[in-house]
């Protein structure tokens, strides 16, 4: 690690308008950001700050306005399996089992199916989900989904995870568990993990690298090395200073959006 | 259906799905009372049917035992022995043969095509104006053409099961395609599934509720159209030997042939059901 090592993921300068009814919305403006192998970054921010637009460049659902976006220095050209992304809404596939849901991307490449098979009991044991595994999604509760998602993706060879606010429809008990559940899979994995939220604790509790976003065109605003020692103890002294001075950062972007 | 399960330790917790046949015994019930309940209104209705017709020296509509009597000597003979008794196998094989062959036709053309319409705007631009607009016309309205274009018999009677069946599968198949969650697309994207290979892994699979309420549906009205169809000069089937018997004022044949077609029509839906149920499980308004 002596010389500057390529990032995993680099986004220069990448804007995103839209085009609607006649109207044009910037909804990221020249976001500027580099991600490490094997960070933990999240992307934090209020509502129509463009963290979920820089994301989607970086999955390749979106193509930037302006700028590029790459992966190991290649431009991202659409959406791909080196780039898993977890949902909110989980995005599982209804007709398949947990089972069929893990193995659907490698049988998608053409896997053979004994492989594929055991590539699928492999994360459904790592997601703790073994009793489940012929359930279909309905049957299962929020957190399970979740889990479900974050198998598939791994099960895919990933090697960056992206995470659209993925706890944000569970509740709290659940949220605190998955998030135990996430860094113990990436300090085992060594995943590349992109995660969107716009809950302070959350990121704080996340995350190596805060990226603070605000609203009005979306632009990152300031990013936040996280050097606090893990497991990180959400009721500690530095925890709470570190929360207060993003809380006080997030809330003075608020204002001038009515402006727009 | 599993809320409670959430926190607790996983392996544990049993999997929701045996919840369906926890208690046989209070479902034997449920299904015993749900049976009775059905009998009701038939029960009723038979009872008024009797009272109104039973007794009369000249009735035009005959008792429900004239009836049975009717239907006995239509399924097996020896009670009238007259040109209809013990024909009405005949008759039936031969609707079914038209129902499930028009049905067949049907749904071998409308799911492709409605599937096409449903993800590839070209055709949809293409296709979509002509069918919206042949739509309405009504399957009877068809009759005149059917036998020009078909002659008299039962190719026409055929043509115009297929026709009755055809729409509610396109609809509902164009309908399934249209409504699958983008979300889904995204998702098959990114674990690398994309282009035409979407068609089988994500389109069909997510809209086989709405195809199935289609065909179901498609089937229901081949069965509706089953009488118009055979009244295009064909010899047998049930819509024939309904329309022969009006012609002799043999009304109780006439209510044998629409008791035959309510009951075939009912299982045949049934069937389909059944089917439905195994190959929808994993959706919760179907399985």
């Amino acid at each position: 690690m002596a010389e500057p090592a390529l990032p995993i993921l680099d986004m220069r300068a990448v804007s995103k308008t839209y085009a609607a009814g006649g109207r044009t919305t910037e909804a990221l403006r020249e976001a500027n950001l580099a991600v490490a192998r094997g960070a933990f970054v999240c992307l934090l921010g209020a509502s129509g700050c463009g963290k979920s637009t820089l994301l989607r460049v970086a999955a390749g659902f979106e193509a930037p306005s302006s700028g590029e976006a790459l992966m190991w220095g290649k431009p991202i050209a659409g959406p791909g399996p080196s780039r898993g992304m977890v949902f909110q809404d989980y995005g599982l596939f209804p007709w398949l089992t947990v089972r069929d849901n893990i193995g659907f991307g490698p049988k998608a490449r053409g896997r053979p199916a004994a492989e594929v098979r055991d590539i699928a009991e492999r994360y459904i044991a790592l997601v703790g989900l073994q009793a489940f595994a012929d359930a279909y999604p309905h049957q299962l509760s929020g957190g399970m989904k979740q889990r479900v998602a974050i198998a598939r993706v791994l099960a895919n060879e990933a090697e960056v995870v992206l995470m659209d606010e993925p706890f944000g429809a569970l509740d709290a008990m659940t949220r605190e568990r998955l998030q135990d559940e996430l860094l113990d899979l990436w300090s085992r994995t060594g995943l590349t993990i992109l995660f969107v939220t716009h809950a302070i604790e959350e990121a704080i509790f996340l995350a190596d690298r805060i990226v603070m976003m605000s609203p009005g065109p979306g632009r990152i605003e300031a990013v936040h090395e996280v050097d606090l020692p893990r497991r990180r103890d959400v009721s500690s002294p530095a925890f709470n200073d570190l929360r207060r001075m993003l809380a006080a950062q997030l809330h003075s972007h608020h204002a001038p959006r009515a402006a727009a | 259906m599993s809320s409670g399960i959430e926190t607790g330790s996983l392996p544990a917790a049993a999997p929701a799905a045996p919840a369906r046949r926890a208690d046989g015994a209070g479902l034997g019930l449920a299904r015993l009372r749900r049976l009775a309940l059905a009998c009701v209104v038939p029960a009723v209705l038979l009872a008024v049917w009797q009272l109104a017709t039973a007794g009369r020296s000249y009735s035009l509509i005959p008792p429900p035992a004239e009836v049975w009597a009717e239907l006995r000597d239509l399924a097996v003979g020896g009670v009238n022995d007259d040109a209809f008794s013990g024909t009405l196998w005949t008759h039936l094989a031969a609707s079914l043969g038209r129902v499930y062959g028009g049905f067949a036709l049907a749904a071998a053309a409308a799911l492709p095509l409605g599937l096409l319409i449903g993800r590839v705007p070209l055709i949809r631009a293409l296709l979509d104006p002509v069918l919206q607009i042949l739509r309405p016309v009504p399957v009877t309205a068809w009759l005149p053409l059917a036998m020009i274009l078909f002659g008299l018999g039962p190719r026409s009677a055929f043509f115009l099961v297929f026709l009755g069946a055809f729409y509610p599968i396109l609809v509902n198949t164009v309908f399934g395609v249209r409504s699958v969650e983008p979300r889904l697309f995204e998702a098959a994207a990114m674990l690398g599934c994309t282009g035409p290979a979407q068609f089988v892994r994500v389109v069909l699979p997510a809209s086989l509720p709405s195809i199935f309420t289609g065909l179901r549906l498609g089937l229901g009205f081949a069965w509706v159209v089953i009488v118009v169809g055979e009244m295009t000069g064909v010899q047998t089937g049930l819509g024939a030997i309904i329309m022969e018997a009006r012609q002799l004022s043999r009304t109780e044949i006439v209510i044998c042939g629409m008791a035959v077609i309510g009951v075939a029509g009912f299982i045949s839906d049934w069937l389909v059901m059944l089917l439905g149920r195994r190959l929808l499980a994993w959706s919760p308004t179907h399985g």
